[in-house]
């Protein structure tokens, strides 16, 4: 957790561009992705997508690694939609309690696609941007509040410090006597009692971080910047990519007669 | 005040000048003030220890000098704070000029702002607005000056040591450029090597600098040579002024040196008495209890890696130590080398990676051969564990009930807390929530609470990190009464006096081959 926050090492091409046009082509692709529910438009962006991989510096080990929860997502999702979908053409499995025929089935894999590939643009972005990085491109280009920013950026830093203290706290309070074993009801009394631990040693110690950052002068007042976040002619082929990116999407998907907008219903 | 002996030295700083006149700091919520009628004059460029008392509120004036009193932490449930007198910082008040002070706290990992190095030590100086082009080069001389050159500007922060981690803090505050430096018990959470490498780089800053320095630190032979002049406080109130004793260290030393000692303060060359064993044992004496047989260790638990799962790699491995009725066992080693993980895998609570944990039936009485195994309720009666942070062991909110805890769960013991809480001093606390406790109350009352279970082995980690010279002693002494009425005593420590107070056998564990990931 705590060395995923940090990208060293990585020298793709992508980790190099602005995070802020990275960001900007993430949100074009997802938010025209999620207009629709048809198996071309995201299959043609999952190809697309696939072929960036390199670029980022991601392998599909990385991938499954960090971003197998959105995976088993869509695929949970894809099956539930193909036997629960309105049946039409030929019956493929007749279960008893559910079906599944072609017309379910399709729907289901344009399901699973989609899930697919609205997840991995926010994977590739994550594996190739720096946390650090973000920050400065969203205080000094988009023009957030910088308090926000590094407040937001300081207390991630934190969150890694706090798994490590949640078990450290689970064997304390067995120590004291405190049981994580046994029945439903007394488990969750435990992780209960754990979590108020858990709050207590994070309200500290973000108290404790809050005074060294006031003691180094960081508050409202104006400050620079040691880095400077930059746009180079890579963020605009970015942008440009993130727009072909989705221009081919749905194109492919009008001509072939599979848009389908998702308000507009079957 | 005889002039600073450091004069010479050439300054790229401007020192500061600290002034204090009836100063006084009630913290929101409280009654009685953490400082009442503090006179003091610092003139630049002197460097000060301040000494005295848990409660005198040495922390309150370092923040109030950093100029970050009042706003964060010791948010009290009621009432304003309030502020008497004056205290300056040259000539104005320390609010109005950040950057001015730096000030460095105890917890390393709280000291750290940013997850690159070279972010990090350039964080203070982008707030108070250097130009880029003059922060960099601050920052590679920063670094260079407390010895962290050496790290590449992207090295992550979180794979540094704890005295790098404060060295680190010191660059970041170099970089600021200030002219008052503030260290609050910089050094208090550190092994022994990681002290002298925070003290040497602090020693190296101000001979360059020239900067003021206030520094509160109980190990008086740390700093006793870096610094001037040693100014002694005391819980102010009434008539009685906060200031003490003032002079040069071995002046105020020698003076003061009874009331140091009865305050808690380690003044050089002094260990306090403790109660010696009753009969020194010979190893190999008193029943076995516990024994680690080829035993490898980690904190990591087992990864899932799709369907299967891969053990961790252990940080230390081929132990081989046994623990026996009325013997103590100190855990000593370097930084990294797995002490407390082998300790916590031999109390019961991280399961083995390889070879075993087994408690003979003296210990287990029918409770089965491996602890990690047990129930909490039939750990707690065996092996008693206290945790190097005493809160992470509350569960709470008063202190009496923290020590019924234990027996209440088992049923029985009940009766045996009054002797503790008389033992360890605690009686005239029964009512207060832990969490408000000095740092000496909290590990004394976390000692008692794991021994209201009445434990046949007791383990510690650094019992004694960070206490001060009176709770020290008390737990030395009443570990032995213990070791002599036939508890076992497991320590992880670095504190080569503890461990020859209770004698005992001796485990050394070497440094860890592997980097830790």
């Amino acid at each position: 957790m705590r060395q995923e926050l940090n990208l060293r090492g990585n020298a793709a091409l992508l980790a190099g561009a602005n995070p802020l046009s990275k960001l900007a082509a993430v949100v074009l692709i997802t938010v025209v992705l999620a207009l629709s529910i048809d198996w071309v438009s995201a299959s043609v962006a999952l190809f697309f997508e696939l072929l960036l991989f390199p670029l980022a510096g991601l392998t599909l080990a990385l991938l499954w690694q960090r971003g197998w929860p959105l995976i088993l997502a869509a695929a949970v999702g894809g099956w539930s939609t193909s036997i629960l979908a309105p049946d039409s053409g030929r019956t493929l499995i007749d279960a008893g309690i559910w079906t599944m025929s072609e017309g379910s089935l399709e729907t289901g894999v344009g399901f699973l696609l989609r899930g697919l590939a609205i997840a991995l643009p926010a994977i590739l972005l994550v594996s190739c941007t720096d946390p650090t990085d973000l920050a400065d491109a969203l205080a000094q280009k988009a023009r957030l509040p910088h308090r926000f920013v590094l407040g937001t950026l300081a207390a991630m830093r934190l969150v890694g410090l706090m798994a490590e203290e949640w078990q450290t706290i689970g064997m304390a309070r067995r120590a004291r006597g405190v049981g994580s074993r046994g029945s439903v009801l007394q488990r969750l009394k435990a992780t209960l009692g754990q979590s108020f631990g858990l709050l207590v040693q994070a309200i500290r110690r973000a108290s404790r971080l809050a005074v060294t950052m006031e003691a180094r002068g960081f508050g409202g007042g104006p400050r620079t910047w040691a880095r400077e976040s930059t746009y180079t002619p890579l963020d605009a082929w970015v942008l440009a990519g993130g727009l072909v990116m989705a221009g081919l999407a749905v194109t492919a998907a009008v001509s072939a007669g599979t848009w389908n907008m998702v308000w507009a219903g079957n | 005040m005889p002039a600073p002996s450091h004069a010479a030295a050439p300054r790229t700083v401007r020192p500061a000048t600290v002034t204090a006149r009836g100063w006084g700091w009630r913290h929101a919520g409280r009654t009685t003030p953490a400082v009442h009628a503090l006179d003091l004059d610092i003139s630049p460029g002197e460097r000060v220890l301040l000494l005295g008392p848990s409660g005198a509120g040495k922390s309150t004036l370092l923040h109030a000098l950093a100029g970050v009193l009042g706003d964060a932490d010791d948010d009290g449930e009621a009432g304003e704070s309030d502020e008497t007198g004056s205290l300056l910082v040259d000539g104005g008040p320390p609010r109005g000029q950040r950057g001015r002070a730096g000030l460095m706290q105890q917890d390393p990992e709280t000291q750290v702002v940013l997850s690159r190095v070279g972010d990090d030590v350039a964080f203070g100086a982008e707030n108070l607005a250097v130009p880029r082009d003059a922060i960099w080069p601050r920052v590679h001389e920063a670094l260079a000056d407390v010895g962290l050159s050496h790290l590449p500007l992207d090295h992550p922060t979180s794979a540094l040591s704890g005295g790098q981690k404060q060295r680190l803090a010191l660059a970041g505050i170099l970089a600021m450029r200030p002219g008052l430096i503030l260290l609050d018990e910089p050094t208090a959470n550190l092994d022994p090597a990681g002290v002298l490498e925070v003290r040497d780089a602090v020693a190296r800053c101000l001979d360059k600098t020239g900067a003021t320095l206030v520094v509160v630190e109980h190990r008086v032979s740390v700093w006793k040579d870096l610094v001037d002049r040693i100014v002694v406080l005391q819980p102010g109130s009434g008539a009685n002024p906060a200031v003490l004793l003032d002079g040069p260290p071995d002046r105020v030393l020698a003076e003061a040196r009874t009331m140091l000692t009865a305050a808690g303060v380690w003044v050089p060359g002094y260990v306090p008495s403790t109660r010696g064993r009753a009969a020194e044992q010979a190893p190999g004496a008193g029943g076995l209890l516990l024994a680690a047989e080829n035993l490898g260790v980690s904190r990591q638990r087992p990864r899932r890696m799709g369907l299967r799962k891969v053990p961790p790699v252990p940080v230390q491995e081929g132990i081989i130590a046994q623990v026996r009725a009325g013997q103590a066992l100190a855990v000593t080693g370097p930084n990294g080398a797995g002490k407390s993980t082998f300790a916590l895998t031999l109390a019961g609570l991280l399961e083995p990676v390889n070879g075993m944990v087994s408690a003979t039936t003296d210990l287990s009485r029918g409770a089965g051969i491996t602890p990690y195994q047990w129930k909490a309720e039939q750990l707690i009666e065996r092996i008693g564990t206290v945790f190097q942070e005493p809160e992470h062991q509350f569960v709470t909110g008063k202190v009496l009930d923290e020590l019924l805890f234990g027996p209440r769960h088992l049923g029985h013991g009940e009766d045996r807390v009054d002797e503790l809480l008389e033992r360890l001093r605690l009686t005239h606390l029964v009512d207060a929530n832990p969490y408000t406790l000095s740092g000496g109350e909290k590990r004394r009352l976390s000692v008692a609470t794991v021994l209201a279970a009445s434990p046949q082995v007791l383990v510690l980690d650094e019992p004694t990190f960070g206490q001060d010279a009176n709770t020290w002693a008390e737990l030395a002494s009443f570990l032995s009464e213990l070791l002599d009425a036939g508890t076992a005593v497991v320590s992880v420590t670095h504190d080569a006096e503890f461990t020859a107070a209770l004698g005992g056998t001796e485990l050394k564990l070497a440094a860890a081959e592997a980097v830790a990931p």
